[in-house]
């Protein structure tokens, strides 16, 4: 593990409880987990998935801040590069479908199980 | 460690090999890198060490998995011989199926939450992109799509849970969980939530009952040889992430984590194995089987004990050999029999096998039995070493369920056994069979068969 942690905690953070952090985090992840299950379009329900791991990542700097630890912060970056190729590979499926049916409501995708 | 790096390097050059136009080299190039790979990986053997700022742990039975996992991509390279039609680019999908080994191969030895994450990354958006190959079948279209989105989903699951779990114990590294100094009051409850996501993205993954529900149609409108490669590697790495949480941060918290794993094994192997009675088509009827597997992978985590890495590597051994088998069969059988443009998957196409080509009759009626678990096939044993397992640590009632819900099994394997010794359809006799894949095939066949017989060849290596 890379042993670079930050010397002490910034005076902001102390003047906002990290309770704070963490619940806004959760309910940030939590609209993304509903947009997924209710939303039938295909671009929601993706920028939903992207609400989660934006949510994830300011958990993460969060208890990166608090913990003075870096590593926290150093995922966030492996996050967003991972986010960035599952955007292209995702936006490419989705380019796919409007392509053949001209549509990317996700519930009139029901041509298997027959 | 070192497949890691031949793989990305062989990955790389299929794809360069991909411009010629000529595309016989490609084949043999991807099983030389596949070999290279399994070649390099004994390196390490009795050289047990930390890579990459101590993120990824070797050790031989870590080496061990590995192998299985490179020779069930052997396997599905193999038998893709011939598969591919004039609109396929095969180079592109060898040189994903070597980086999504690489994923595979990073998520059995992880040692930090950021290695698991990039592991499950890498073989995931490659398979993003395999399941949906066939970009002018809207079945391939929607099965793409939605294992995707439920991928995807799962994946910010699985991150909710690290970054919970990084907030308790304020390390990535998956012995932190042992040392977990409560530095915060509320650690505790952290911790409780990072383990339940954790584990709720990782069944997502390998398809447990309640979160299974994407697997029968992502299954069905795969192409067929992803779909078997999808259900070997994605099961074996990611049963084997699970385990090695288990066997570390998580081994504190057992009373917490088996009453989750309990609930959904019960529910895996009943809607798994009761599902598929119902199925017409093949692929969806292997899907469920698929869901009541992993469910019997996951008994061998409740069982856990100091042989339990063993028996796991020994049912991924023998599921992934009867998988492929399986799913090779189908493969070769189906793409010869055309309805309405797309290849035949119900039972039908096995009419008659015995007589058209014995050879693949005999590689299917093995598998099947090896996936029921009937003796003298190492599904047998992988079946019993696992409810064994689970047995010693009290779980007796378990043990039963199991045997019943195997006993149900036999109804839906012998489906198509039954159907091998019909009278073939009319015009169908001629079966088009290479020696690549036919020799593959019977490999499987008779590994399973060695295995079944002699299960301490393998579990001597524990």
């Amino acid at each position: 593990m890379i042993e670079n942690s930050i010397e002490k905690i910034p005076d902001v953070f102390l003047q906002v409880p990290m309770v704070n952090f963490i619940l806004l985090a959760t309910i940030l992840f939590l609209i993304g987990v509903f947009g997924v299950i209710i939303r039938r379009n295909a671009i929601i329900i993706f920028m939903s998935i992207e609400l989660m791991l934006n949510a994830v990542n300011l958990l993460l700097v969060t208890f990166s801040s608090y913990n003075s630890d870096i590593n926290g912060q150093i995922f966030v970056f492996f996050i967003m590069a991972v986010a960035a190729a599952e955007v292209a590979v995702g936006l490419a499926i989705i380019v796919m479908i409007f392509r053949n049916i001209k549509t990317i409501d996700t519930s009139l995708l029901n041509k298997l199980r027959d | 460690m070192y497949p890691i790096i031949t793989l990305s390097i062989t990955g790389l050059l299929t794809l360069f090999l991909g411009l010629n136009s000529n595309r016989k080299a490609l084949l043999p190039f991807s099983i030389f890198g596949l070999l290279i790979a399994v070649a390099s990986n004994f390196l390490d053997w009795n050289k047990p060490g930390l890579y990459f700022n101590d993120m990824l742990a070797i050790d031989n039975l870590v080496l061990v998995v590995q192998t299985i996992l490179l020779f069930s991509a052997l396997l599905i390279v193999g038998i893709s011989d011939g598969q591919f039609d004039e609109h396929a680019s095969p180079a592109e999908y060898y040189a994903l199926i070597q980086f999504t080994v690489i994923g595979a191969l990073i998520m059995v030895s992880f040692k930090s939450f950021i290695m698991l994450f990039v592991g499950l990354e890498i073989l995931s958006v490659g398979l993003y992109i395999l399941a949906g190959v066939d970009k002018r079948n809207l079945r391939g279209n929607e099965s793409a799509l939605k294992y995707f989105l439920m991928g995807s989903f799962a994946t910010g699951i699985l991150l909710f849970g690290i970054a919970m779990y990084y907030g308790a114990t304020g390390s990535f590294d998956i012995d932190g969980g042992l040392s977990m100094a409560g530095r915060l009051p509320e650690g505790k409850i952290f911790f409780y939530i990072g383990i339940s996501f954790i584990l709720v993205g990782m069944l997502f993954k390998i398809s447990a009952v309640p979160f299974h529900f994407w697997t029968a149609d992502v299954y069905q409108g795969s192409p067929t040889i992803f779909t078997g490669y999808m259900a070997t590697i994605v099961k074996t790495a990611g049963i084997f992430a699970i385990l090695k949480l288990t066997l570390s941060t998580f081994s504190g918290e057992y009373p917490f984590w088996s009453k989750i794993l309990m609930v959904v094994i019960v529910l895996s192997l009943m809607v798994g194995n009761i599902a598929a009675v119902y199925q017409s088509n093949v692929k969806r009827m292997l899907a469920f089987s698929s869901i009541s597997q992993a469910g019997f992978m996951l008994l061998s985590l409740l069982g856990l004990n100091s042989l339990s890495y063993g028996n796991l590597a020994y049912y991924s051994l023998s599921y992934a050999l009867a998988t492929v088998g399986s799913f090779g069969v189908l493969l070769i059988l189906s793409n010869q029999v055309l309805e309405n443009g797309r290849p035949k998957e119900d039972f039908e196409v096995f009419n008659g096998l015995m007589k058209r080509q014995p050879a693949l009759a005999i590689v299917l009626i093995v598998s099947m039995i090896s996936l029921s678990g009937i003796p003298l096939t190492s599904g047998f044993w992988s079946k019993f070493f696992v409810l064994n397992d689970a047995a010693g640590r009290g779980y007796v009632w378990l043990l039963v369920f199991g045997v019943i819900m195997s006993a149900v099994s036999l109804y839906f394997y012998f489906k198509p056994v039954r159907a091998v010794f019909k009278e073939p359809n009319p015009g169908h006799e001629h079966i088009e069979l290479r020696k690549l894949p036919k020799l593959l095939l019977l490999a499987t066949a008779i590994l399973t068969v060695i295995l079944g017989i002699a299960p301490n060849i393998f579990r001597g290596l524990f």
